[in-house]
């Protein structure tokens, strides 16, 4: 079973590395991201160093969410998701081997190129290490919650309003808790238990998601 | 629960029912009103405006009651397949919305002579209601954007679901960032505990807005039957030309 699970991951990565676009559009959506906020917010250096690590996350979230309504979609159009749920794997594990190698392919990368960017935007530097580390916790229930919404909208032509408006009100936590977690080390107070909510969320992520999005799929897939 | 499942005797009990429901919910909305306008005493730190209390506080109760109950009927269609549990949460789920926005709307007036601003993001449970509304209006756009009915409900069924779970995550973490942040602006609202003299009147009130639910509720539904009917003849209808 493991080795199933491990062969669809290199399929999907191999894809994604093969079609290209994906994370390069995903990062190229950040950067110009981050050229618009000092043009709406002025170029106050204060201010843009207080607000960094938030803008810095909510670009995460937008740039993982764009990639989220094609998921699923490429395979359901091509019937590749067909023979998928005919074989011996169950289905869960085929959604979570996906949604895995999404998290290689995109949400990974984006959360490790990401922090860094924050210098643009005046981010003190000490808090560079900290916004790393929260984002690669949060980044794998990014890619869990936004299965989810491209589970639910595979069979749509026009799936992706739908997969923002369904995935958004899902980020609510993990936004909270990354930023939490990307500011504690300014105050007294320490990051680690933010972080360790943010790792709690990730893991029930982890449970709902494989579940949902196999529930919705078959639903198209019938 | 599965005797009632059936539509036919489901609609017998629903148009028995209904004119009493109507009935009772009128009758207790009279009382309540009553009370919450006329003979409860004003606030001794809010004064008059604290009577927004007895319409703010059942629609948010409501609210949140109605989102459970979806997911409810969402798991009963999920574990047993049966269309009138998707029927059920469907209809809930607009009505769900518009106590939601109700509670929105009557807690914006209340916050608007109380803390000075239309809208505070200091208060958790304004912010999260905001939240429990776009919880309701993305279960709403799956049922609008899939045509086939039983895909639409195998879909919406999964997406009640997972916001059951979410929306009390995203309550305790909505509650987590209001702590630290500590805005200094927010008065606690309805203060530690509330007297008698009042209590009876918003449980009433309480109790009247749940009556409403559950006629309007079986009002719907009963609508949502009669509209798969008019489909579902109609299909013949094409078949046999």
């Amino acid at each position: 079973m493991l080795q199933q699970a491990l062969a669809l991951i290199t399929r999907d990565i191999v894809l994604a590395r093969k079609q290209g676009g994906g994370l390069g559009t995903a990062f190229g959506f950040i950067l110009s991201v981050m050229v618009l906020i000092p043009l709406a917010t002025g170029p106050d250096q204060i201010l843009l160093s207080k607000l960094a690590p938030g803008m810095m996350w909510l670009a995460l979230l937008l740039s993982v969410l764009l990639t989220a309504d094609r998921m699923f979609q490429q395979d359901f159009e091509d019937g590749s998701l067909d023979i998928m749920a005919m074989g011996k794997l169950p289905f869960e594990i085929v959604t979570l081997a996906k949604t895995i190698a999404h998290w290689i392919t995109v949400s990974l990368p984006l959360a490790i190129i990401t922090p860094p960017l924050g210098l643009l935007m005046s981010l003190d530097i000490s808090q560079l290490p900290i916004l790393i580390v929260s984002m690669i916790t949060g980044s794998l229930a990014l890619s869990l919650l936004a299965a989810i919404g491209g589970a639910v909208t595979a069979g749509l032509r026009r799936g992706g309003l739908l997969v923002s408006l369904l995935v958004l009100p899902l980020y609510v936590p993990v936004l909270i808790f990354g930023v939490a977690a990307s500011t504690a080390s300014l105050g007294p107070s320490s990051s680690t238990p933010a972080l360790i909510v943010l790792c709690a969320i990730t893991l029930m992520s982890l449970i709902i998601s494989p579940w949902a999005c196999a529930a919705a799929l078959k639903a198209y897939l019938r | 629960m599965q005797q009632f499942a059936n539509p036919a005797r489901f609609l017998k009990i629903a148009n028995a029912a209904l004119p009493y429901i109507w009935s009772i919910t009128a009758i207790l909305f009279a009382i309540g009103l009553y009370g919450a306008l006329v003979t409860t005493p004003p606030d001794y730190q809010q004064g008059e405006t604290v009577r927004i209390m007895y319409v703010h506080v059942p629609a948010a109760w409501l609210g949140l009651f109605i989102y459970c109950l979806m997911g409810f009927f969402s798991a009963v269609a999920f574990i047993y397949r049966h269309p009138l549990a998707d029927a059920a949460a469907k209809t809930a789920a607009p009505l769900g919305a518009v106590f939601c926005f109700l509670a929105l709307v009557t807690g914006s007036f209340w916050g608007k002579p109380m803390w000075g601003t239309w809208w505070a993001w200091g208060d958790a449970r304004l912010t999260s209601m905001f939240i429990l509304l776009l919880f309701y209006l993305g279960y709403m756009a799956v049922w609008s954007s899939i045509d086939e009915p039983t895909r639409a409900a195998a879909i919406a069924r999964i997406v009640a679901l997972v916001g059951v779970v979410n929306v009390f995550v995203v309550k305790f973490s909505v509650n987590w960032w209001n702590t630290l942040h500590q805005p200094a602006s927010v008065i606690k609202m309805g203060g530690p505990s509330i007297d008698k003299s009042m209590l009876w009147a918003l449980l009433t009130m309480a109790v009247a807005y749940t009556m409403l639910f559950l006629a309007l509720h079986l009002v719907s539904m009963r609508s949502e039957i009669a509209a798969r009917k008019l489909r579902q003849a109609r299909l013949i209808e094409i078949g046999n030309r």
